[in-house]
């Protein structure tokens, strides 16, 4: 089941207009995800990562190219389609936690469970341990704007996880987040990604990030610089 | 339900703007049933005074009569028919003569109508039995009619008319008693008279202009020469004044939710400005834009909701308090142009409250709606960015 491929992109373009001209945010992307990774993009700012994952994560569209989602043609979802698998099977943590200010801690995590229609009782149970897992059960009643950052980004991670989808797409967690707060939530992530089998799919260029990842994919001006696989004990080369 | 629970929480959130919009909404709506209900009060108050004092169960109209020509009074009258006899002594119509004539109060001329009618008539709330058992000419005179012309009861006052030959004629009239109505139709410009005594000084024995029937009677053969008019028909002329005026007054609440419905689609278009990322986010945990569109739809309609709570809150108490103490009405609602007593009643019909409700509800719903299809046109990328295109 680990070499199921979750994630496929063929040459993957992505161009945005400007002007009469258009500026090439990604060029020839050719990448697998296997369920299961804990994999990070990393590379400077306007290298590319946060377009990549927007096309993961069917927010984008790519101008050539595939990109196939669990085994779908991005480029042909339509609307309603990519709400539904990003509905079902994705999860999305943001860099500035994008919780829903008028929700307690407890409705925001709850939030993708009731898209899902899903019955009051198991909805609870599943909010229950996912604030648990992120130990974050203490602030269930809380406001967002009553919570650190580190406490908002456990929110975040546990309204991510909370359907356990076989995705999450994690755009610069921990850019706003202390020392200490980055590595607990990386640690969390780890944890989760150990027990449920969630693939992770990060972008950041944040060193303490870089240590936790499995897999490094390097972009550098919009094309894969490397791809590297990290073991314990070091660093094996993909490609 | 789903958007219904994220809607009231996301409107519940949102605080003082919330209840803001709500408030001045809510205004349209107490000043909307308000007004609507009391120009109903006043449809059916009117109605029902006409009904009492003059249109009874409806009238029977020599066929040259026309009340809005005074100049064919002299023709608009004839020979009692037989059955109309008939209902007479049955006690289910009062007839009517109706003529010209003139009064001098104060030493100046004023144009008049004369109108006979039978003293012991039970058909009409009319005090006529003060006409009766009288050696001397007497005559009843509406409030307003006593009002315009200082006359009080006992009081006498000259008339002159021209009968059916052409012979100007006088004499003196007592006042008799003075009644109140707010059907300005039977009071202003008018003496009623004994029926015998006019039909004497007239020289018509035994004819009349028109009669009245019996709230409880219905006429199964109407006599040649003669109309038959209709209650409805009578009172048609009078629900249209009301109509036209309330449409004038419904100005009032028009500017009131026209103001709401601003503040509603400034809310929604600031909110959806505020709320990019907010929108970007829903996207992204796996709303369709339709739902959000419905969403935010949603949360502007629930406005409506709001306003009719805080509406029933205050608008209740102070509405009934209408319904029972009335409106008074200042002297010069006299020249109102219809029957108004000194106080109207408003009447507040299931009709008016769904329809008010419906109303507002399908406007707001159409406001709110509106700057959210902006929202099918936001870029989700861009949206979590916080941009706009």
């Amino acid at each position: 089941m680990e070499n199921e491929v979750q994630v496929k992109t063929e040459h993957l373009v992505k161009r945005y207009p400007m002007g009469a001209e258009s500026f090439p945010a990604l060029q020839d992307i050719n990448l697998q995800f296997m369920k299961g990774e804990f994999t990070g993009i990393v590379g400077p700012s306007g290298s590319g990562k946060t377009t990549l994952l927007n096309i993961i994560g069917t927010l984008d569209k790519p101008t050539e190219g595939e990109a196939l989602l669990l085994g779908k043609t991005i480029s042909k979802l339509t609307h309603k389609e990519g709400a539904k698998i990003r509905n079902e099977h994705l999860g999305f943590i943001f860099q500035t936690y994008n919780l829903l200010p008028v929700y307690t801690v407890f409705e925001n995590v709850e939030f993708p469970l009731l898209l899902l229609s899903m019955e009051k009782k198991e909805r609870d149970e599943a909010v229950w341990q996912a604030l648990e897992w992120m130990q974050i059960t203490e602030k269930a009643k809380v406001k967002p704007n009553q919570l650190s950052g580190g406490q908002a980004q456990r929110v975040a991670i546990a309204r991510s996880i909370v359907k356990k989808p076989k995705i999450v797409i994690a755009d610069e967690p921990t850019a706003n987040l202390d020392a200490k707060n980055s590595h607990r939530i990386l640690q969390l992530m780890v944890d989760l990604n150990k027990d449920l089998q969630t693939t992770f799919i990060f972008s950041t260029h944040d060193e303490k990030v870089i240590q936790y990842l499995r897999r490094i994919i390097n972009l550098e001006d919009g094309r894969v610089a490397s791809d590297e696989l990290v073991e314990l004990n070091g660093i094996a080369t993909q490609e | 339900m789903v958007l219904l629970r994220l809607a009231f929480r996301n409107i519940w959130g949102a605080g003082l703007r919330t209840w803001l919009n709500a408030i001045v909404l809510s205004i349209s709506f107490v000043a909307i049933i308000w007004t609507q209900g009391l120009y109903e009060g006043m449809a059916e108050q009117v109605s029902r005074e006409m009904i009492k004092v003059s249109v009874g169960g409806g009238q029977i109209w020599h066929s040259n009569y026309d009340p809005y020509d005074p100049l064919t009074l002299d023709e608009s009258h004839g020979q009692i028919p037989p059955i109309c006899q008939q209902w007479i002594a049955n006690d289910q119509a009062a007839p009517v003569l109706i003529h010209q004539g003139a009064i001098y109060p104060q030493g100046r001329m004023q144009q008049i109508l004369l109108k006979g009618i039978d003293p012991g008539q039970q058909i009409v709330q009319l005090p006529t039995q003060g006409l009766a058992n009288h050696d001397r000419l007497t005559g009843l005179i509406g409030a307003r009619m006593a009002r315009k012309t200082g006359l009080q009861k006992g009081d006498y006052i000259t008339i002159r008319w021209r009968d059916s030959k052409g012979v100007f004629d006088a004499a003196d009239v007592q006042i008799a008693g003075i009644f109140d109505t707010y059907a300005a139709s039977i009071d202003q410009n008018q003496i009623w008279l004994p029926l015998n005594r006019l039909q004497r000084m007239l020289a018509m024995p035994d004819q009349a202009t028109m009669f009245i029937l019996d709230r409880e009677f219905s006429p199964s053969k109407i006599p040649e020469g003669w109309l038959f008019k209709r209650q409805n028909d009578l009172l048609a002329n009078i629900q249209e004044i009301v109509q036209a005026k309330s449409v004038g007054a419904s100005i009032l609440y028009v500017v009131l939710l026209l103001l709401a419905m601003l503040a509603i689609f400034d809310t929604q278009v600031l909110s959806i400005f505020r709320r990019r990322k907010e929108i970007g986010t829903l996207i992204a945990l796996g709303m369709t834009r339709s739902r959000v569109i419905g969403l935010f739809t949603l949360e502007g309609s629930m406005h409506g909701v709001l306003a009719a709570i805080v509406a029933a809150i205050y608008g209740i108490p102070l509405l009934v308090w209408y319904a029972v103490y009335g409106l008074g009405l200042p002297i010069d609602a006299e020249n109102y142009g219809i029957a108004l007593g000194q106080r109207i009643f408003p009447i507040y019909s299931a009709g008016l409250i769904i329809g008010t409700t419906l109303l507002i509800m399908i406007v707001v719903t159409i406001i709110s709606y509106w700057p959210t299809r902006r929202i099918a046109k936001l870029k989700p990328t861009d949206a979590l960015l916080g941009k706009t295109q």
